[in-house]
């Protein structure tokens, strides 16, 4: 199909305002009369707050109240409270809250609350809680019993508190590379018959990984500042979507959604840990409300690293069977995953990862989530798929070796491809040409020829080539879009969709304006607050907006040219379907000189009312589209609808990276040479939006192979890494001075404009190709995230490694 | 400078407090307002984007927070507050820096120039802003002022540099998004336009 707009470049209209310093993120607000609130933290790892005095805090100068758990509504463990009482469950965790006129008395009044604490036992390794004897987070037990799904990644956790113990025996059979016996799990899921695939293997390869949790290290952090006007809150958040936080924050604050105005125009990453609304929003909205004036709660760097939300660690073991063709006949999986407090984890999605890309017969995972001491854990780029992707690709490597095969082509056999069962269900995908992403991307890097040749050593160098894959499902439906063309001739683009510099907030924009036929430069984007009146929109997150948000955006704009037709056919006479559409005029199409500007449809649409200018809506539209309709009827021509495309099963994002990587075995530092990056994500909507999730992902599969992660000091479990240099994330000087990105570039058969996400996998694929060929360097996988220099140096000197097997949070 | 305040001190008071003592520790050290420095002047003259700026500036405040907190110029970005990540970079007689780990007070004598301050004499776009747009180089958008900061700091002392040269002027600065690739095909074509 050929389009005006999709697949061609254009600037999004927020890009000038990032590069003169007009952009606003939460802390550039600071309405007339704003004060401050800082926080309380634990200084213990476990325990409870026996009592609180904060009365002298409380007479000093410039104090204006004091916030603690009694003030906001009860939550029950293992849910994040906003301010801790009977379980502190992690060091810095928020206990009380002081706002002040500034931040220095705010400061100097939270040393002077005096608090009796009670202190309890602490874990930081999910295997030394998960061992006999071991210690527990809580005192009721240590493994969450999880009674709702994940599938939405940014879903609440429901579940409750339950004991898992395994004996020593089993946990040092896992520790160890074998698999653990007769012991419990806390889920899993199965499919196929797993014993039968074994039995039809050639190679059967079992072995233990480890993957480390990590920080998100969102350069803006999680402030936010709150004022109410007329019962109405007005609230500044750094949030992956000003649509879809609404509803949670109204039940935060304990008010109706709709008196509820959320502002967030720009979000200076988000990366998953601001998908929903985070917990410290209520102390800001709750003081703004008490003290009734604006309120300001600052997040520090270090803060962040106590409260805000990390990547799951994971501990597991994986036995893999392939066939003598190289299919991957069965998949046996155990993963114990590092909940931190809450017990948030992604094993299954690291499950599915496998089952999507590698496409085994059969499969089983088996899991426990764990609870740690730790900071609190959430949803961060490519959730369990990102990290299994690292830990199993050199697992993979080495079945394709032992059958003397190609590994990229062993990847081929087994790609996904449109008709390939998935998941657990085993049930559909939209599309998948996964074959042809690593056919583009061999003929990029000249995979074949550089694969065969010898690795030479170069003094203390060694080189080595790898291969990744990357997945994560990248779309839903069910969502609402809204256009409105006013008198003017202005066609407005509403979105809810959050703002993270993806630009796919813009990209999918572009397909209202491709239905409606209009030049880009008619259109203005409606965004960044909702009460510009913006439609029910899913986070920016899941790698999902591309998907979901063509699709809206295209229903909406198909209802607007219906209603352009229909006004047209009572101005001139027959039916709609007699109309026709072309450079922003309506016009019948036997007859093109009958018909009229969009502007002057929009004023008729205004005189009929009713349906043409939204004072009539769908019924089935979300009651946040609704209010949006309802707040801009009569000022144009509405376009609005529910998007009830149909849509087959999940719609994969998908990727694959090749690399290559120098070792330097005297100081384990890695370098990455050369790096090739290619997306399955249907129909390219905006290339250069593109190539920046391709190479960004592929930075942060750099860090998570080489750097980030989180560590505790195992005597206290105070967090080592509260900088942005201790966990970390690569600099300019970590990523080839060049990277290479592309695309299949086939379209979706389930979006109107062809595209799916990849944001997520771009992350998971460039992992997995360091782990793979840092693995082909050395001739040796030590199965485990970051791989760090002195792993490297430890392994090339022929001595022991300083970690115990599988310890995951310590040195 | 007053020598209980120094950068140095509160940066490792930062490192090595408590959690619950260094929550924010830096902003308060940045902030707070000392009574025994008393006879140090506080009514500065400074040069801000070619403008003379009168401000009451406390002994211990750093340039960051007098730029955004007194000034209104929030361009700039305290992502760490602790000279690690370079979002708060602007340059001082055109040399970049972190405003974060300046002292006020120690910059009386200099020309200090925010990214507000970039646009051209006709209000047109610098080209470093110009060839960011062209080349979609921010994501986020959270480390771009300082991105673009550091890459004009590179292009007033070498308008022509290779892309290691680029490379190297924009190492001190951190982009989460990992849009590196994207800020030195900016840079490139920044040169390319000042040619």
């Amino acid at each position: 199909m050929t389009f005006m707009h999709i697949g061609k470049d254009f600037t999004p209209p927020d890009v000038e305002g990032k590069v003169t310093g007009d952009a606003k993120y939460v802390e550039d607000f600071a309405p007339e009369g704003m004060v401050t609130a800082r926080l309380l933290t634990s200084p213990l790892a476990s325990g409870r707050v026996v009592s609180i005095d904060a009365s002298e805090a409380l007479r000093m100068d410039g104090v204006l109240g004091v916030l603690t758990a009694d003030d906001l509504p009860p939550s029950s463990a293992p849910d994040d409270p906003v301010l801790a009482s009977d379980d502190i469950t992690y060091i810095g965790q928020p206990i009380a809250a002081i706002a002040a006129i500034s931040d220095s008395i705010a400061e100097s009044a939270i040393d002077k609350i005096r608090i009796d604490y009670e202190r309890r036992g602490f874990v930081t390794d999910p295997l030394e809680s998960l061992v006999e004897g071991g210690p527990d987070a809580y005192p009721s037990g240590n493994v969450l019993v999880q009674t709702n799904s994940l599938e939405d990644e940014n879903a609440t956790i429901r579940g409750g508190i339950s004991k898992i113990k395994w004996p020593h025996s089993e946990i040092e059979k896992l520790r160890n590379g074998e698999e653990p016996r007769d012991v419990e799990f806390a889920d899993g899921w199965e499919y196929g018959d797993l014993s039968a695939s074994f039995a039809e293997s050639e190679v059967i390869i079992q072995e233990s990984f480890v993957t480390a949790g990590t920080p998100h290290h969102c350069l803006e952090p999680r402030s936010s500042m709150a004022y109410w006007q007329n019962g109405k809150c007005f609230f500044y958040a750094s949030t992956q979507s000003q649509s879809a936080v609404v509803e949670p924050l109204a039940d935060l604050l304990g008010i109706e959604p709709e008196n509820v105005c959320m502002i967030s125009e720009n979000t200076g990453g988000g990366f998953g840990s601001k998908g929903r609304v985070y917990p410290t929003m209520a102390i800001t909205g709750r003081f703004a409300q008490l003290l009734n004036r604006p309120v300001q709660l600052r997040i520090t760097r270090e803060e962040e690293y106590y409260l805000g939300v990390g990547r799951p660690g994971m501990q597991g073991w994986v036995k893999t069977g392939v066939r003598a063709d190289g299919t991957v006949a069965a998949v046996d999986v155990i993963i114990i995953s590092d909940g931190g407090p809450t017990g948030r984890n992604s094993a299954s999605s690291s499950a599915q990862h496998i089952s999507v890309v590698y496409t085994p017969t059969a499969m089983r995972l088996r899991n426990i989530p764990v609870f740690t001491n730790t900071a609190p854990r959430g949803a961060q780029r490519g959730p369990g798929q990102n990290e299994m992707s690292a830990a199993i690709a050199p697992i993979m490597d080495k079945a394709a070796r032992q059958l003397g095969m190609d590994r990229a082509q062993f990847r081929r056999v087994n790609a996904p491809h449109s008709e390939s069962p998935v998941y657990e269900s085993q049930g559909p995908i939209t599309s998948a040409f996964m074959a042809e992403a690593i056919d583009i991307a061999s003929n990029m890097f000249n995979w074949t020829e550089r694969e065969a040749a010898p690795r030479q050593r170069n003094g203390s160098k060694v080189r080595g080539l790898g291969i990744g894959l990357g997945y994560h499902s990248a779309g839903g439906s069910g969502y609402d879009g809204l256009v409105r063309i006013t008198p003017d001739g202005r066609i407005h683009l509403h979105s809810g969709v959050g703002n993270l510099g993806t630009y796919s907030y813009a990209g999918t924009a572009r397909a209202a304006a491709e239905v409606l036929k209009c030049r880009w430069d008619s259109c203005e984007i409606v965004r960044g607050s909702t009460d510009q009146h913006l439609p029910h929109a899913s986070t920016q997150g899941g790698s999902n907006t591309i998907f979901t948000h063509t699709r809206t955006n295209w229903v909406a704009a198909e209802d607007a040219v219906l209603k352009l037709k229909r006004i047209a056919a009572i101005e001139f006479g027959g039916d709609a379907d007699e109309y026709e559409i072309s450079n922003e005029r309506v016009f019948k199409t036997t007859a093109p000189s009958e018909g009229f500007s969009y502007a002057e449809a929009a004023a008729k649409a205004i005189e009929l009312g009713g349906a043409f200018s939204g004072q009539d809506y769908p019924s089935d539209i979300h009651p946040i589209t609704q209010r949006a309709v309802q707040g801009i009827a009569g000022t144009g021509l509405i376009g609005v609808a529910k998007d009830n495309l149909p849509k087959r099963g999940i719609a994969p994002g998908l990727m694959i990276s090749m690399a290559e990587v120098e070792i330097d075995l005297e100081t384990g530092k890695h370098e990455v040479l050369d790096y090739v990056g290619i997306a399955d994500c249907g129909t390219v909507i905006h290339p250069q939006g593109l190539a920046q999730q391709i190479n960004g992902g592929a930075v942060w599969g750099f860090g998570m192979a080489s750097s980030e992660r989180h560590v505790y000091d195992p005597q206290n479990a105070l967090p080592a890494n509260t900088g942005l240099y201790q966990a970390k994330l690569p600099t300019i000087m970590d990523v080839p001075i060049e990277m290479k990105s592309g695309a299949v570039d086939i379209a979706d058969p389930y979006n109107p404009a062809g595209g799916r996400g990849v944001g997520e996998p771009s992350q998971g694929s460039a992992v997995a190709a360091i782990t793979s060929a840092i693995a082909d360097a050395l001739g040796h996988s030590f199965n485990r995230v970051p791989v760090t220099p002195d792993m490297i140096v430890n392994f090339a000197n022929k001595k022991d490694q300083e970690s115990a097997l599988l310890a995951i949070n310590t040195f | 400078m007053n020598s209980k305040l120094s950068r140095r001190r509160f940066i490792k008071g930062v490192i090595y407090s408590s959690a619950a003592a260094a929550s924010g520790a830096s902003y308060y050290l940045a902030t707070a307002q000392t009574n025994s420095n008393a006879i140090v002047e506080r009514l500065l003259s400074l040069t801000v984007n070619g403008r003379t700026r009168l401000v009451d500036v406390a002994p211990s405040e750093t340039l960051a927070f007098t730029l955004r907190n007194k000034l209104g110029l929030t361009g700039l970005k305290v992502a760490c507050n602790r000279g690690e990540c370079g979002a708060c970079t602007i340059l001082l007689d055109d040399v970049a820096n972190y405003s974060c780990s300046i002292l006020t007070h120690t910059v009386k004598q200099k020309s200090i120039t925010t990214v507000e301050g970039l646009k051209t004499a006709d209000g047109s776009l610098s080209a470093v802003q110009q060839g960011f747009i062209e080349e979609l180089a921010p994501q986020c958008g959270f480390c771009t002022p300082g991105q673009v900061m550091a890459a004009t700091a590179l292009l007033r002392t070498n308008p022509n540099p290779t892309r290691t040269e680029a490379r190297e002027a924009l190492a001190g600065n951190l982009c989460r998004c990992g849009a590196y690739d994207h800020y030195l095909n900016g840079v490139m074509r920044a040169a390319e336009l000042l040619s």
